[in-house]
């Protein structure tokens, strides 16, 4: 029998293997394989302290790994940014809301690295700006600072800069803490776009209810992967009872999904 | 005929060595208000103070061996920023302890050289600066950083706001944010160079700092914030310069207190983020509830 032809690296959106990482001495992540093909969704389950975070410091080549490999569309992690293949929408805790910056400069940033050097936006990039705070309905609020937003605002700005940075993998950090139904919706709505043009998104969740509304794959984590695959096989109760242990087992946030 | 008071004001500006410090005191406002922004931003106003103390021992070294002084202040500048970095990196103790340290290490070499060195060197002038006093060479120098901090910042400036705000995001997009981290500290070198020219190495960190704060009070972008800056270090060396030679007094002295009288005049009466209009919308509010 002739055996399957091995797939080829390009055709793998993300392709992480044997992958430890470690915060310090101690190591944060042990062994960790995910693989991601091109139009998919895939949520990130864990508590808090699994490694959730780690791994995507690692994808967005902050962190070292001690042992293992990261391929994005089979490039390593800086060649791949610096082809903008990859954005990242951060969580928001970090970000210094006071700074003196519009939603339309901060989602502008997503065009740097598209950019001419002296970063001097063409008429296609303010087209493309426009079109991604049109698609997060901010566009009649781009010329406010971004402190003005409230929490629900702010997420759909960031998400507009990763839109038109028009990367091929999404990395999203907790984006349904603290905002309102229709900003989830929304969210939900435009991955699902996304998924549906071929791009990747890889989402850091804790709003286990919402995944199996849009997420095709799940990776659930606990210091290594516990389980991942589809949603329907991998996001049963007895694989979350062994990622949260017994603490989320006695007060099920999980519809079942049959 | 009669002198009317503004004929008297404006008398000292016929003496070309005073047009010549306010030019200088301009120039080096410029491009210290154009960083302080970064520098309020970035939260660097100890590493403003740190790196100003540090050049030291690089000018009283340029100064000994007949070179440029800007060479010897920027090599010790982005030397001791480096050592910072690297103590940070491999001792426990916390960054502003390390910056203290460092910063008072280096001064205190610079200290002890201009009294071995027996060099023609003016500590007076280093330390509180000598604008009225300026020669041809470090004018020269003095004009030559500020074209290269100012082109630096007109090409990489957007990279440099970026990397102030998300650094994350910077990195994400393929930015080489080490390279930009140590470009700005660069630029801080230059730019203190510059401003201890002017104000000498005790007030300069007040050059590298204020404008930027007084902008950043007024209002809610950056460009604005840039343009208020530099209109605010002028207006100050202007003026500073001015009453220096009216009430005869330290012209670096002059020049920071005027940055810094503006500076709490707008702290207590920016339109949005001053004193007085919190006070007026905690009222508000107060009045509003039932």
């Amino acid at each position: 029998m002739v055996p399957p032809p091995a797939a080829e690296p390009a055709q793998r959106r993300l392709e992480v293997s044997g992958l430890s990482v470690s915060y310090g001495a101690e190591p944060v992540l042990v062994d960790v394989d995910v693989e991601l093909l091109p139009g998919s969704i895939c949520a990130l389950v864990g508590m808090n302290g699994a490694g959730k975070s780690t791994l995507f410091q690692a994808l967005m080549g902050f962190l070292q790994p001690l042992q293992g490999r990261i391929r994005i569309d089979g490039l390593q992690v800086a060649q791949a940014q610096r082809q903008q293949r990859l954005a990242y929408v951060p969580q928001g805790d970090q970000v210094d809301w006071q700074f003196p910056v519009r939603i339309w400069d901060v989602v502008m940033m997503g065009r740097y690295g598209s950019m001419n050097l002296l970063r001097w936006p063409s008429r296609s990039d303010r087209q493309r700006v426009r079109e991604a705070l049109q698609r997060v309905d901010l566009l009649p609020l781009a010329n406010r600072q971004i402190g003005s937003l409230s929490g629900g605002q702010r997420k759909r700005a960031f998400l507009a800069r990763a839109l038109c940075q028009e990367a091929k993998l999404l990395l999203l950090d907790e984006p349904f803490t603290g905002v309102d139904r229709p900003t989830e919706n929304l969210i939900i709505q435009v991955l699902l776009e996304l998924r549906q043009r071929g791009a990747t998104v890889l989402i850091a969740t804790h709003d286990l209810e919402a995944i199996p509304r849009f997420c095709d794959q799940v990776v659930l984590l606990h210091r290594t992967v516990v389980a991942s695959g589809p949603t329907e096989e991998v996001f049963t109760q007895s694989n979350l009872r062994l990622t949260f242990g017994t603490l989320a087992a006695a007060d099920p946030p999980v519809r079942s999904v049959s | 005929m009669p002198i009317s008071p503004l004929q008297l004001l404006l008398e000292p500006l016929q003496e070309t060595f005073l047009q010549r410090a306010i030019a200088v005191g301009v120039i080096v406002a410029v491009v210290c208000a154009v960083l302080s922004c970064f520098m309020t931003l970035k939260g660097w106003a100890l590493m403003g103070d740190a790196v100003s103390h540090a050049v030291l021992p690089g000018v009283v070294l340029a100064y000994a061996f007949h070179l440029p002084f800007a060479l010897g202040a920027f090599v010790f500048g982005v030397g001791s920023v480096g050592l910072i970095g690297w103590i940070r990196q491999h001792t426990r103790l916390k960054e502003d302890a390390v910056i203290g340290l460092v910063f008072s290490g280096f001064f205190a070499l610079g200290l002890v050289l201009i009294s071995k060195l027996r060099s023609n060197v003016d500590l007076g002038h280093i330390l509180f600066g000598n604008l009225l006093g300026i020669s041809d060479a470090d004018l020269g120098q003095t004009l030559a950083i500020a074209l290269v901090v100012l082109g630096v910042l007109l090409v990489r400036g957007r990279d440099l706001l970026l990397f102030c705000f998300d650094p994350s995001h910077a990195r994400s997009i393929g930015l080489r944010t080490g390279a930009l981290h140590y470009l700005l500290l660069s630029l801080l070198s230059l730019a203190a160079v510059a401003g201890l020219q002017a104000v000498g190495i005790i007030l300069v960190v007040a050059m590298l700092i204020t404008p930027g704060a007084t902008g950043y009070l007024l209002t809610d972008r950056f460009g604005r914030m840039v343009g208020l800056a530099v209109l605010s270090a002028v207006i100050a060396t202007v003026l500073g310069v001015l009453l220096s030679y009216w009430i005869d007094a330290s012209t670096a002295g002059c020049i920071v207190l005027m940055l810094t009288l503006q500076f709490a005049l707008v702290m207590v009466l920016a339109p949005r983020h001053g004193l007085l209009a919190q006070r007026r919308r905690r009222q508000r509010r107060t009045s509003q509830l039932p």
